[in-house]
């Protein structure tokens, strides 16, 4: 695109008589890097034009495409959701199946090479759990004679994938009757893996409900605010600066305590979201507003008044298509803060509960600092919980970059 | 300037008429009015029902009144007598338990600012100087993963890695030996070596949006020909950037108050949950479970009271030291 404003070269070098070539070092050099810059800037070339009569959308995502980070984040959050939504077939257990004796068991050690040193596919050894009498903690002992492969596409417990196409097979498992633990297990002798990844539909979901919620306010409120200024905005960025300025966390405690005890889990899970977006609107209303106090007094706007629009009706066709871009920035960025609000609420034992799982709820069994330091595998989910929230957040960067490509 | 301050003052009455509307909410919250919540909880640990000591607390808090008489009794409460209504969890009044922890709130919420500063001014200043070096990328990737992470999880991961480290378990504020004994140089520094991790937490979590704030005004002034100027007149480098591109840029941090605050506190909450500290945290969550609304009321009034006039001493800071604010249109205070 910034082809055209390019220092050009002086004439002399662009047309060097071949002759010269091969001559000396720096004649070599010289022919070298003007054939690189000659391949670069037909390349360039080539792009801005296909770029010249591109849409808005496509300029965005050509500027998101640069931005390497953002976009290896996209792809792997992808993963991350369809590994959430086919969690039935991903994971080889349930969230709820317990293996006997296996309580507190280690994360299963893949093997290449057997005790032989025979390399096999992977495989794990057999297990076997003592009870030791005398600090009431299994031990386990690998049994090196027993191996079991592990396998892709493995038959396992029967499931309905999406809740309608009845399944049998697992990503990957282990066959035999030995429990595989990717990432250990839990008190009750629960997979790990399989709890997060479930987890991982509430933990990840709930941010897209809640910013559904805190989107339709924060535009609602903030379009009126930006639209009609005067005492109807003051009192609007009142409300919005006093929610701001309180601390968010001992509100969201004090309003999810009031969630009955006996809710059913999916009760719950929007009575959170509800919570979180008391909070989280006012970002957006905030962004809503001030874009539109920079629209509202353009031409097209005018001229739509003049046709006698209704209000509403030049918020929602006229100005709010123009901030569009904007509004899609504020949202990625808003949604980590909200699976974070659901991580904290749910940690604390006011959000998500047994026998529903989100990270916030696996992360209670690492409240204790004896079971970190003698479990260090139930912190897993802190690195899940991490990993999301920097995704959303360098997607949010690299777009917030795009959505402006004339910036610079 | 007093003008200045007299309006901010005056800003701060209806804000603390919607927080104290905003504890009243929470407070009848709950199903069922607290005294049906004191009647379960008082059945519930195997204690005998007083009913005439149950009409005595309708009648104080007007229970059988209308919700905004309710809140007038409640408010005049406070302000009369602070009184803050009893905790049916603890058997105290309110206020007791708020004298006892809330100070320690406070002190550990403000220390973190500071630290907060100490980390975040030097890294906010290499990382503009250097702009685009290697120190700058490293800075910019920390100050993004210490934006994403909570300072709980911050927490947890810190205190098992030191735990695994050195063996050395740091939790509470004090040591058991000194947790009844006065105060002397020994429990101040059993003091230090607890209370670092907390501090550290809360400071890194917050230095990393301070650090960008900086970077970007210190970006920003460091192009104007005052710097140019100065560096024309011989002065050395570091005095050339300290003396005034960073003393300008010094002032919207104190600005940054206004969400550091909120944000510190709230993290305190649940950091000194993890860490077992003697503070609001374990209260407030403890209140929250047991729908002991009294207190968890009281917290979130408190709490955010105190934040909001944290915000409003270091508006009238940032007026007193940038006469722009001072005299300032309204489009500038954005």
């Amino acid at each position: 695109m910034a082809t055209a404003d390019r220092p050009q070269m002086p004439k002399g070098t662009d047309r060097m008589q071949p002759t010269m070539v091969g001559e000396s070092y720096t004649d070599r050099r010289s022919q070298e890097l003007l054939k690189r810059y000659r391949g670069t800037r037909e390349r360039r070339q080539k792009k801005a034009e296909q770029l010249a009569e591109a849409s808005q959308y496509q300029l965005m995502l050509a500027q998101f495409k640069k931005h390497r980070i953002a976009t290896v984040s996209l792809y792997l959050l992808v993963i991350l959701y369809l590994m959430a939504i086919f969690a039935s077939f991903v994971v080889p257990y349930d969230t709820l199946q317990r293996f006997d004796q296996f309580g507190y068991a280690k994360p299963s050690q893949l093997h290449i090479v057997d005790a032989n040193g025979n390399v096999h596919l992977p495989f794990i050894y057999g297990r076997t759990s003592k009870l030791d009498k005398k600090t009431f903690k299994y031990t386990f002992e690998e049994d090196t004679s027993k191996q079991y492969p592990v396998r892709l596409f493995v038959t396992g417990k029967p499931y309905d994938l999406l809740g309608v196409i009845p399944m049998s097979r697992h990503l990957f498992g282990v066959e035999g009757d030995q429990p595989f633990f990717l990432l250990g297990a839990d008190k009750l002798g629960r997979d790990l893996f399989s709890r997060i990844i479930y987890a991982s539909r509430v933990s990840l979901f709930i941010g897209f409900a809640g910013v559904i919620i805190s989107f339709v306010l924060g535009i609602i409120l903030g379009g009126i605010s930006g639209y009609f200024g005067g005492v109807v905005d003051t009192v609007i960025q009142r409300i919005i600066e006093f929610i701001m300025s309180i601390p968010q966390i001992p509100v969201w405690m004090a309003l999810s305590a009031a969630i009955p005890k006996e809710w059913s889990g999916i009760q719950k899970f929007f009575a959170i979201t509800l919570v979180l977006s008391f909070v989280g609107w006012t970002g957006l209303a905030r962004v809503v507003r001030g874009k539109l106090i920079s629209l509202r007094e353009e031409d097209y706007v005018i001229a739509a008044r003049i046709s006698s629009a209704k209000p509403m009706q030049i918020i929602f066709r006229h100005l709010l298509p123009g901030v569009t871009s904007f509004l899609v920035v504020s949202i990625t960025l808003a949604i980590p803060g909200m699976i974070l609000g659901e991580t904290t609420l749910s940690f604390l034992g006011l959000g998500i509960t047994a026998p529903d799982v989100s990270w916030g709820s696996l992360l209670q069994d690492a409240q204790d600092i004896n079971a970190i330091a003698n479990y260090p595998w139930l912190l897993a989910p802190v690195f899940f919980v991490m990993l999301a929230v920097v995704l959303f957040n360098f997607i949010g960067d690299g777009l917030r970059d795009a959505a402006d490509p004339y910036s610079r | 300037m007093g003008h200045f301050i007299l309006r901010r003052l005056l800003m701060l009455v209806p804000f603390l008429f919607l927080v104290s509307a905003l504890a009243f909410i929470v407070i009848q919250l709950p199903p069922g009015s607290f005294i049906d919540t004191y009647r379960r909880n008082l059945e519930a640990q195997g204690g005998t029902v007083n009913e005439a000591q149950l009409k005595a607390l309708e009648v104080r808090y007007g229970l059988d009144k209308p919700v905004i008489v309710q809140y007038a009794i409640w408010t005049w409460n406070i302000l009369s007598r602070g009184d803050f209504g009893n905790s049916f969890r603890y058997q105290r009044p309110v206020a007791d338990i708020l004298w006892e922890r809330v100070p320690r709130t406070v002190g550990i919420s403000l220390l973190a600012i500071v630290f907060t500063w100490i980390i975040a001014i030097p890294l906010g200043i290499i990382s503009a100087i250097k702009q685009y070096s290697i120190w700058d990328y490293v800075l910019t990737f920390l100050s993004f993963i210490g934006l994403s992470v909570p300072a709980f999880l911050l927490a947890i991961v810190l205190m098992y890695v030191v735990f695994t480290q050195t063996g050395w378990l740091v939790t509470g504020l004090y040591s058991p030996q000194f947790q009844n004994a006065p105060m002397s140089v020994a429990k101040f520094v059993d003091l230090l070596k607890n209370i670092w991790l907390p501090l550290l937490v809360l400071a890194v979590t917050g230095a990393a949006g301070t650090i960008r704030v900086l970077r970007a005004t210190l970006l920003d002034e460091l192009q104007k020909p005052y710097v140019t100027t100065a560096r024309a007149k011989g002065l050395p480098e570091w005095r050339v950037i300290l003396k005034y591109p960073v003393r300008l840029a010094i002032n919207p941090m104190i600005s940054t108050i206004g969400w550091l605050l909120p944000a510190v506190v709230g993290g305190e909450l649940v950091v000194s949950k993890v860490l077992n500290l003697p503070t609001v945290g374990p209260i407030i969550l403890e209140a929250t479970l047991a729908q002991d609304m009294f207190l968890a009321g009281a917290f979130v009034l408190i709490l955010s009271a105190l934040t909001l006039i944290g915000t409003l001493i270091s508006d009238i800071c940032l007026a007193w030291l940038d006469p722009r604010i001072r005299y300032g249109c309204a489009a500038h205070a954005q």
